[in-house]
Order: C-alpha cells, then sequence, then structure tokens
C-alpha cells in the first residue's frame, strides 16, 4: 500500500509542502526589498488607479468567457460520454485535441480576423481557448469512472440519471476541476493579449510599457496578472476542496 | 484568396520566420531537457524535495507568458539583452521545466517496484539501474512530457515576438497593428501547423522510442 | 422463492451468436444459498445477472417470490434484491454511511432511519459504527470493503440476495473469516441467496444447493453432499476433484456420526464396573470421567482385566476429544494426528457425550453410495470405480 502510494504522484491542489511557506515568506520579504530598492512600489502606487481598473476589467473578461466555457464545456463533455453518442466521441476528442495545439495568439488573430475588433471577440477568443481543457477533462474523468461502479450503481437499482449525478460526476469531479484550473490559468494569462485586438484588461500596461519601453508601466501590467493567475487558482482550488468528496481527493492520506 | 496570395508572395519570409520560430524553441526545450531530466531524476531520492520543486514548477506554469516577459526585460535589461532572443529562450526553458520535470519524475517513480527489487537481486548497482533499466523505461513518459513543452511554447514563442524575438507571431503582430487581414491569418494559420505538425511528430519519435515490448 | 424456467440466453456477437446460457432450469427455495459453480465462461454469471435483469434474457421466464419478473420494472425490481460483487464497488465519493443508504435512500427512508440501519448492519458486521460510519472506501481495508459491501447490499432488507464471486479478491485466510461471518449471518436472516463462485471449497461451505454449468447449460443441479458423492457426469467428477470423498467430510458434523451409545465410568468407580460395561458394549476401551462428566482419560480391556481398584487409577491418556458441532475433516485429520481409531465427543461444556470411530465414519459417507447401487444397481458415478476409503483397520 505504502509503495503504491509513494510511487503515484499526484498533484496537489492547496497543500503547500510544509517547507514552502516558510521558503516562500523569506524569498517574498527578500524580493520586497529589492523591488523597493529599484522605486517599483513607488511606481505601482503612482499607477494604482490605472492598476485596479484594468485589473477589474481584466477579472471581468475572466468571468465571461471562463463561465460561459464552463457553461458549455462541462456539459457538452458530459455528453460526449452518453451511450447514444460515444461512437462519434472520440472523433470529437480527436478533432479536439488538435484544436487545444493552436497557440492562443493564433485563436486571438483568427477570432479578429473573422469578428473584428472589440470585447466580442476576444471573449470568443477566450471562451474557445477555456472551452478544449474543460471538455476534454470532463470527459475523460467520466470515463475513468471504473466499469464496475456503474455496474454496482445499475445493480443496486439506480436509473441512469442517478447513476450520472450521484456516481459518474462525484467521483469525476477531481479531474474535471483540474481542467477547469488548468483551463482558467489560461485564460487570466491570455487575456493581456486580448488587449491586442481590443479586448482590455492589464494588458493595456504590459504593451505600452514594452513599447514605449518603460519597465516601471511593463511591470505594472505584469505583475497584477501573475498575481491575479495565482489567486485565480487557488480560488479554484479552494472551490474544489469544498465541492469533491474527500474520498475522491487524491494526495490526502 | 487574398491570403493565399500572400502567403505565396511571402513563402521565403514564412518559412525564414518558421526557422527562427523552431529555433527559439529548439535551442530553448534543448535545453530544458538537459536541465529538467537531471533535475527529475534527482528529486525521487526525497519525496520532501520533489514536492517542493514540483510545487514551484507550478507556480512559474500559472505566470502568464506576456508577465514573465515583462519581468524578464528588466532583469535581463541589466546585461544589455531586455528584449530580443535570450528573454524568449530563457522564458521557454523555464515553461518547459515542468511538463518534463513531472513527467521524469513520474516515470521513474512509476518503475514496477518489483523491476527495480530484480534488478538489485541480480546484482546490478544504482547506476546500472538508474542506466538500463529505469531511464529505458522511463525515456517513453519522459518524450511526452517535451512533446507537451514544445507544443506550449510554440504558442508562447509567438507571443515573444512582441518583445522583439522574430518568429510567427512577427506576421500576427504585424497583422494586428497594421490590421492586414491576410499577414494575421497567414501567420495564425502558419503557427497552428507548426503546432499540429510538431505535437505529430515526436507522438511519433515517442511511439519509435518506447521498447516494443512495452508498447500497449 | 426463486425459479428459472428455460431461461436462454444468446449473445450475437462479432463471431455469430453466442449461447451463453441454454434453457436453465431450476428452483431456489426461500432461505436457501444456491451456489452457481462452473469455470470461466460457462454461463453461471449470465444467468446471474438476467435474475437482477443487468443482462435481459432472450426468452424463458424468472420468477421472484412467485411473481414474473417480466411484470416488474427494471428499476424497481433491482431496488429489492441486494447485489453484491467481486470489485465491491463501493462509491469512493461517498462514506461508509451513505454507501450503505443509498438504496434505503432512493426507497425514500428519511436520514434518521437510514444512520439507524447503518449501525445495526455495521454492529452485525463487527465493525464499529463509531469509527467507520464516517470513513471513506479508500480508508477501509479489502476485507473491511467487503463487509461494508455486504452490508450495503443488505440495507433495504431485501429477501433476495445477488453476488458475483463476492470473496474472490479477498486473501485466503480473510476469505475463510469472512465466509464464516456470512454463514453465521445467514443462519438468523434466512435470505434467499445466489451466489457465483468458481471455488469448488467456497460451494460445498456455503451452498444448500449448487448448481454446476458448462458451456450455458445446468449439468447438475443438487446438494453439495450429492454432487460431490454423486456427480452426475465425468466433467463435474473433474470439476469437483478427485478427493471429492475427502471434501463431503467438511460438509458432515461430528454429531452426525456420534455413537452416543458409549459406555464410561466414573473415575472412583471400581474397575470391576468399567470392564462389565466393557463387555456391555463389546468394546476394548472406556472412557473415564471426572464428577461432572468431562472425560479425564480411559482404559483398556487389556489393563484392567485380572486387576482392582478405582478405575482412576488405571486410566491412559485420552486422545483429544472432539466438540460435537465441529466439522468432520478436522475430526479424522486429528484421528490421523494421534493414531486414534475413535476419538471422545464433548458437547460445549465440555461433558462426555459419546464417542466417534473410523469405521463409523466410513459407514456413514458409504451410505449414500450403497443406497445408490443398491437402487440402480448400476455404479454410482460415471463408472469409475468409488475409491473405497482406507482408514487404518477398524477397532477391535
Amino acid at each position: 500500500m505504502k509503495t503504491a502510494l509513494a510511487a503515484r504522484y499526484v498533484p496537489r491542489f492547496i497543500p503547500l509542502p510544509p517547507l514552502l511557506p516558510a521558503l516562500a515568506a523569506a524569498a517574498l520579504f527578500g524580493l520586497g526589498v529589492l523591488v523597493h530598492a529599484t522605486g517599483l512600489v513607488d511606481e505601482l502606487a503612482s499607477r494604482w488607479e490605472d492598476i485596479t481598473f484594468l485589473s477589474q476589467q481584466h477579472m471581468e473578461l475572466v468571468a465571461i468567457s471562463g463561465g460561459l466555457a464552463i457553461l458549455c464545456g462541462v456539459p457538452f463533455g458530459i455528453l460526449l460520454t452518453r451511450p447514444a453518442v460515444r461512437r462519434m466521441a472520440e472523433n470529437a476528442m480527436q478533432v479536439l485535441n488538435i484544436g487545444s495545439t493552436i497557440p492562443t495568439l493564433a485563436i486571438l488573430a483568427l477570432s479578429m480576423s473573422v469578428l473584428g475588433i472589440g470585447e466580442r471577440p476576444a471573449i470568443f477568443a477566450l471562451w474557445a481557448a477555456t472551452l478544449l481543457p474543460i471538455v476534454r477533462n470532463t470527459y475523460t474523468g467520466i470515463l475513468e469512472v471504473p466499469r464496475h461502479l456503474i455496474e454496482a450503481a445499475t445493480g443496486m437499482g439506480m436509473t441512469p440519471l442517478q447513476i450520472l449525478l450521484r456516481v459518474e460526476i462525484p467521483n469525476a469531479l477531481y479531474v474535471m476541476f483540474a481542467g477547469i484550473r488548468t483551463a482558467l490559468a489560461v485564460n487570466v494569462g491570455t487575456v493581456p493579449l486580448a488587449f491586442l485586438i481590443g479586448g482590455g484588461g492589464l494588458g493595456e500596461l504590459i504593451f505600452t510599457g514594452i513599447d514605449l519601453n518603460e519597465p516601471g508601466m511593463m511591470l505594472s501590467g505584469a505583475i497584477p496578472t501573475a498575481t491575479l493567475a495565482v489567486l485565480t487558482d487557488l480560488v479554484v482550488a479552494l472551490v474544489a476542496r469544498f465541492v469533491v468528496s474527500r474520498g475522491v481527493m487524491p494526495g490526502d492520506r | 484568396m487574398e491570403t493565399l496570395r500572400f502567403i505565396g508572395d511571402n513563402a521565403s519570409l514564412i518559412l525564414y520566420l518558421t526557422v527562427q520560430h523552431i529555433s527559439i524553441v529548439g535551442v530553448a526545450v534543448g535545453l530544458a531537457i538537459l536541465t529538467g531530466v537531471p533535475i527529475g531524476i534527482a528529486i525521487t531520492q526525497n519525496r520532501r524535495v520533489a514536492d517542493a520543486v514540483l510545487y514551484v514548477a507550478a507556480i512559474i506554469m500559472t505566470i502568464p507568458s506576456v508577465a514573465l516577459f515583462g519581468i524578464l526585460m528588466p532583469v535581463l535589461s541589466l546585461t544589455g539583452h531586455g528584449i530580443g532572443y535570450l528573454p524568449a529562450v530563457i522564458a521557454v526553458l523555464l515553461y518547459s521545466q515542468l511538463p518534463i520535470i513531472r513527467n521524469t519524475y513520474t516515470a521513474i517513480t512509476n518503475v514496477d517496484p518489483a523491476l527495480r527489487e530484480a534488478a538489485r537481486g541480480m546484482g546490478m548497482r544504482p547506476w546500472q539501474r538508474l542506466w538500463r533499466v529505469e531511464i529505458p523505461l522511463a525515456v517513453p513518459v519522459i518524450m511526452a512530457g517535451v512533446r507537451v513543452a514544445v507544443v506550449i511554447n510554440i504558442g508562447i514563442t509567438a507571443i515573444a515576438a512582441y518583445i522583439g524575438a522574430g518568429g510567427l507571431g512577427t506576421l500576427i503582430s504585424r497583422g494586428i497593428s497594421q490590421t492586414d487581414q491576410r499577414q494575421l491569418v497567414a501567420g495564425a494559420l502558419a503557427v497552428s501547423l507548426l503546432a499540429i505538425v510538431a505535437d505529430y511528430a515526436l507522438l511519433w519519435t515517442q511511439r519509435r522510442l518506447t521498447p516494443a515490448g512495452v508498447r500497449a | 422463492m426463486i425459479t428459472l424456467d428455460n431461461l436462454t440466453k444468446i449473445f450475437n456477437t462479432s463471431m455469430g451468436p453466442v449461447t451463453a446460457a441454454d434453457r436453465v432450469c431450476m428452483e431456489v427455495a426461500e432461505g436457501e444459498v444456491c451456489v452457481l459453480l462452473g469455470p470461466s465462461g460457462c454461463g453461471k454469471t449470465t444467468t446471474l445477472k438476467m435474475v437482477n435483469r443487468l443482462i435481459e434474457k432472450t426468452s424463458g421466464k424468472i420468477l421472484v417470490g412467485g411473481r414474473d419478473t417480466d411484470t416488474i420494472d427494471a428499476v424497481e425490481l433491482r431496488r429489492t434484491m441486494g447485489y453484491v460483487i467481486q470489485q465491491i464497488g463501493l462509491f469512493p465519493n461517498m462514506t461508509v454511511e451513505e454507501n450503505i443508504g443509498v438504496v434505503p435512500r432512493m426507497l425514500g427512508w428519511d436520514s434518521q432511519r437510514i444512520r439507524k440501519r447503518a449501525v445495526e448492519l455495521l454492529e452485525m458486521m463487527a465493525l464499529s459504527p463509531a469509527v467507520f460510519l464516517r470513513r471513506y472506501p479508500r480508508e477501509l481495508s479489502g476485507g473491511q470493503q467487503q463487509r461494508v459491501g455486504v452490508a450495503r447490499a443488505l440495507a433495504a432488507d431485501p429477501p433476495v440476495l445477488i453476488m458475483d464471486e463476492p470473496f474472490g479478491a479477498i486473501d485466503p485466510i480473510n476469505r475463510e473469516v469472512i465466509q464464516d461471518e456470512f454463514l453465521k449471518m445467514q443462519q438468523t436472516l434466512r435470505k434467499t441467496i445466489l451466489f457465483v463462485s468458481h471455488d469448488i471449497d467456497e460451494a460445498v461451505k456455503m451452498a444448500d444447493k449448487i448448481a454446476i454449468f458448462r458451456g450455458g447449460k445446468l449439468e447438475q443441479f443438487d446438494s453439495p453432499d450429492n454432487v460431490l458423492a454423486h456427480p452426475a457426469n465425468s466433467f463435474i467428477a473433474d470439476f469437483v476433484g478427485g478427493d471429492r470423498t475427502l471434501k463431503r467430510l467438511r460438509l458432515l458434523k461430528v454429531r452426525d456420526v456420534l455413537n452416543a451409545d458409549s459406555p464410561s465410568v466414573r473415575a472412583d468407580e471400581s474397575l470391576d464396573i468399567a470392564v462389565r460395561r466393557m463387555h456391555e458394549h463389546d468394546q476394548g476401551h472406556i472412557v473415564v470421567t471426572d464428577q461432572d462428566g468431562r472425560p479425564t482419560g480411559c482404559v483398556l480391556l487389556a489393563d484392567a482385566v485380572g486387576r482392582h481398584g478405582a478405575a482412576g487409577d488405571h486410566a491412559r491418556a485420552l486422545p483429544s476429544p472432539v466438540r460435537l458441532d465441529a466439522d468432520l475433516r478436522g475430526a479424522v485429520s486429528s484421528m490421523f494426528t494421534h493414531d486414534a481409531e475413535w476419538l471422545p465427543c464433548v458437547d460445549e461444556a465440555g461433558i462426555f457425550r459419546g464417542q466417534i470411530t473410523q469405521r463409523g465414519i466410513t459407514h456413514r459417507l458409504g451410505d449414500t453410495y450403497r443406497a445408490a447401487a443398491h437402487a440402480a444397481a448400476v455404479p454410482a458415478d460415471d463408472g469409475r470405480p468409488v475409491a473405497p476409503q482406507h482408514f487404518r483397520g477398524a477397532a477391535e
């Protein structure tokens, strides 16, 4: 039992390895001192209004495109696992897999070439880039639920809907959340690019900073973007902790 | 149609940018293999160190590429290389660490304990075990990590065009700023195609590298 | 209780139709354990799964409690039958309590009643509710999981249990323990149980009736003793094994071959009385007991003749006594171990109740063969000579 557990590395959601928080705190402190010396803090403070405004816009884009992607991706992934469509599901997944190798910048560019400039093409592109990991993980998560659980459930007299809601989805939730987590990380990181096609968000500070060769401006976009990405990740992980049954979460023992 | 003509007219430019793109990804992922695989093997010795290393690598992965470029720029400009090739390569190198380290680590720790035991029983030294049993079995899984790294980083390199690294992203960035549909679509298609082809080529390599006895 | 009438299943595969069950007829009475036995691919599992309609039959009839299962909705039907599978199939996302509560919840029980039932069942399975109710399946050992699996099947107190190799994935030592627990439970619950196994020893131990399948056909349906004593054909004889007569020992209790009319003498009674009783019963030994009737030794006729005094003074060591409810296999093994031709038998209180002899056992095992030979005047099985039971030359 012990060797089997040790042999399989399972990525963890929240729990940091015990020595890490201390290390991270020390590193942060050092970084803080360094940053202060470069005058970056003042730089950030002087742009604070821009930063909060653009962060808000940033997160709005994430919420809309990511929310829509979850709303579409999860049901679609579930649908693909239903016996009626299972024959075509593998082909659909092939297409999705190819789709997921397309770089996000290319998706944005293609979206712009079809829908023009503005928030709508930006949201559409973000939605498309976010959708694939969600569908894929929902699909594989449910397919990975062991056959014998379904058989036991059927033998106990559960209806197909009860099996889906009480056995298949709860046992796939961890994998589904991993997909949502990846997807939202990609989403937050791609939003700055959305600025390029007129989507707004923190990309404005980053790309303008690059263009004007003003590192301070660029960092006041880049640092909040990175922070938001890590925060989003934490939030999803927290929600997963709350929603996913302890009996399904790996690595807790 | 317009786009097709543009592609025909600028074939040599596109080819040049493609080569540039590949060279950034190739050099960086190559370096990433040289660092990531030994790290992945080394951390199999200690579970807590492994957790820590993988966690740090995972955090790097969550930093958006644009933000990472942004953070690298002022640091590297101290050496006079704030924009261009170097930050692109370093960013790609960093982003490649997680898939490669994680797959190496997982592959080595997943080697059946019975095999390890058998190898020890036959009198192999730890190094011999590593070279003759563990690494050969791990190669396909490591390759899968390399594949993931390459695909991710073809996309990231495209973004690096904005910090002057060149590559196919140049077409897209110019297309956007000049609202030139032809360049935009040509660039997007080229970079997508490159990612898809690289994915399949590496998948093929991965299968070839899988020992016949292990293939499913 | 469960009647299968010409039950047939034909699978249409890419290789053409395959008959997995071929006109199977059998009847399992209420409260009986029927083990479906046979090599893999013999149709036993298909037959089992047709009963709770996990597999739809091609033709034939299944009656449960007198009702044709075709007239009941499949989902409803399954909720009236407990189902246990080899992989156990506890839902990892649910605690032990929730797992046990799955069917009751679907039947609309309130949560208090479900909790009460879960506690009751865990206690019956010898798992402390305080410890286990809130655990998740992965926090349990294999044996514990299997007990919870059985508890879950029993949750809504269904009259029928369907079990598909339920103990197949458990290590041999734990399997014995769980089988014993299960049998003990069955003695009070009296469920009607269909039970698939590929292990003849398990079948002999658990079954009231054994159904042996081959190639989709029911080859023999009989009590374990009859299956062992009179295999219907050479396939079954091979399947149950060359040592089938020894396996029958397991089915018999010491009580079944007890000679209750065995003399004993109290230690303080005189040797003359002992000798007289030996003569009366025409045997060469007598058990010596204490005041309460517990055996303490024995006196041999050869030692006693021409001597005097209390019986206790001339007693020799006693072959180890066996309990009346012990199975005969252990008793015979003990006879061989101690090179004894007879063993004294005691009840729960340790009081002497009689003796068993090698000759008595041989006779009892041979009964069924003789009866068959007399009745049919043909060999008991497929013409193979029935192996004579060679115990060391019987007493006297």
